[in-house]
């Protein structure tokens, strides 16, 4: 197990990230930002705070959605499911999907069966931590990506906050 | 985290962790209840037989509407209308139905021990939706997430179960539940619908006095007097029984604080509870019947996995 991304470099990315996300969406009324979890909640949160800080709170609104129940494997293994909270309307919205580490793009895909049982949006997004384009099983690629890291299939990449509340990535290899 | 049993067949065998599980996933089930396309898709390889060998109404209906919003395909078989009448006998009815490739089963008997019998017999999974006088687990369960909904914790929670607590498997599994999971409990009612070692065999207090027993609890659990199971002469009558402990606007009105009031259903309006308890704002029934629904769609949910099968 090594850290690949230590917290400091991770704040610099969600700092790119957010400025990206400014510029390409300025319509903060008719934005969104959804963290997946449970990681991509961590990522969101810190997007959504360096927004607000950058922007004096007016920024995007921001919401949790879990895939539990979306799941294509969901009874091959029974899991608990997480928060979902979604405290806004996404009918006609442009809804940014922010996960930690694009991978097989098997959880987008659930991400996207769960959040149209909310409404229709206008338009999806997809803002992730980290992009392992050469892995991917779906037809599904990331709009912003703060990072691209290449590793061997069966490497895990995992988000991990630590004991300080500091957001970290490690590699887990086999 | 998983249950540690592959079916329900009672609060009895159930963990303090299975029943918090239970009670965080169906959490999340009554937000999925509040969207706009209110259902998951979870259990879409599923098939489940709701087998009813005795009459229900909003049990059944309860369990039907969980297992469709979990997208599961459901069959409905009632004994009285089937080949039970005929004679058949109940493993012989399950095997017939399974050789359907069905995965499980949802089953209300009349005999105690019914679902606990399948079990043995047969791999699907099931759940028992009320066996003779034995548990009803799922409205125990909706039961306590109502009452934790509504006051925030089941931990010290003084709760007062009133009524026909002998014929009862919904005071039964409440009992269980409710003591697992740290409450107190009072049952309260005439000494012939109360067994007699009660007390010593389940751990609750016995109290034959209503107006104490209201004054002591934050929630009053009111059963149903089961007209159908009185044969034998245990009160006077209807009337009687309202006199002595239903109750009234005016009894709550007399305790100087507001306590929760609960009822599994059907009412009988008029003999254990008069109209204007059960259609206050102290009432939270018709959020039961709500629970309900998320309740069951995460046992079964949580029951589902494949390797939950034998």
């Amino acid at each position: 197990m090594k850290t690949q991304i230590n917290h400091s470099e991770l704040l610099a990315i969600i700092d790119q990230l957010a400025d990206q996300l400014m510029a390409a969406y300025p319509d903060v009324e008719k934005t969104v930002l959804v963290g997946i979890q449970q990681g991509g909640v961590v990522v969101s949160n810190l997007i959504h705070e360096a927004l607000q800080k950058k922007s004096k709170g007016r920024t995007f609104g921001h919401g949790q959605l879990d895939i539990t129940f979306y799941r294509d494997d969901v009874r091959n293994k029974i899991l608990a499911p997480d928060t979902m909270h979604l405290p806004f309307d996404v009918e006609g919205k442009t809804v940014i999907l922010v996960d930690d580490v694009l991978f097989t793009g098997r959880t987008i895909k659930a991400a996207l069966d769960a959040l149209f049982d909310y409404g229709r949006p206008d338009r999806v997004k997809l803002c992730v931590l980290v992009d392992r384009p050469e892995h991917r099983q779906f037809p599904i690629q990331a709009d912003h990506a703060g990072q691209v890291i290449k590793a061997q299939r069966n490497d895990k990449l995992k988000l991990r906050v630590n004991e300080q509340g500091q957001a970290e990535l490690l590699l887990l290899s086999e | 985290m998983q249950l540690s049993t592959k079916h329900l067949l009672g609060i009895k065998n159930l963990t303090s962790q299975d029943i918090s599980l239970i009670l965080s996933t169906a959490e999340q089930f009554k937000e999925v209840l509040q969207r706009p396309v209110k259902k998951v898709p979870s259990l879409r390889e599923v098939t489940i037989v709701n087998l009813f060998y005795e009459n229900s109404t909003r049990t059944r209906i309860s369990f039907e509407l969980a297992e469709k919003r979990l997208s599961a395909d459901t069959i409905n078989f009632a004994a009285s209308s089937s080949s039970a009448a005929k004679g058949e006998t109940l493993l012989d009815t399950v095997n017939n139905i399974l050789s359907m490739k069905v995965d499980m089963v949802v089953m209300r008997h009349s005999a105690s021990g019914a679902p606990h019998f399948l079990a043995e017999h047969i791999p699907a999974a099931i759940v028992n939706a009320g066996d003779g006088i034995n548990e009803h687990p799922t409205q125990a369960l909706l039961d306590a997430f109502s009452i934790q909904e509504k006051t925030g914790s089941l931990q010290g929670r003084k709760v007062a179960l009133i009524g026909d607590i002998m014929h009862s498997r919904v005071a039964q599994s409440n009992i269980y539940l409710l003591k697992k999971m740290g409450a107190e409990v009072v049952v309260c009612g005439p000494p012939t619908l109360i067994p007699k070692h009660i007390a010593d065999a389940l751990g609750v207090s016995v109290s034959y006095n209503i107006k104490e027993t209201l004054a002591w609890c934050d929630v009053a659990n009111v059963l149903r007097i089961q007209l159908e199971r009185q044969n034998q002469v245990l009160f006077s009558s209807l009337r009687e029984y309202n006199i002595a402990y239903g109750i009234s606007r005016q009894l709550l009105d007399s305790l100087h604080k507001e306590i929760v009031i609960m009822h599994p259903g059907p009412i009988n309006r008029g003999v254990e509870l008069n109209s204007d308890v059960a259609d206050s704002k102290q009432s939270i029934i018709l959020q039961q019947v709500e629970n309900g629904v998320a309740v069951r769609m995460a046992v079964l949910y949580l029951l589902s996995g494949r390797t939950a099968q034998a």
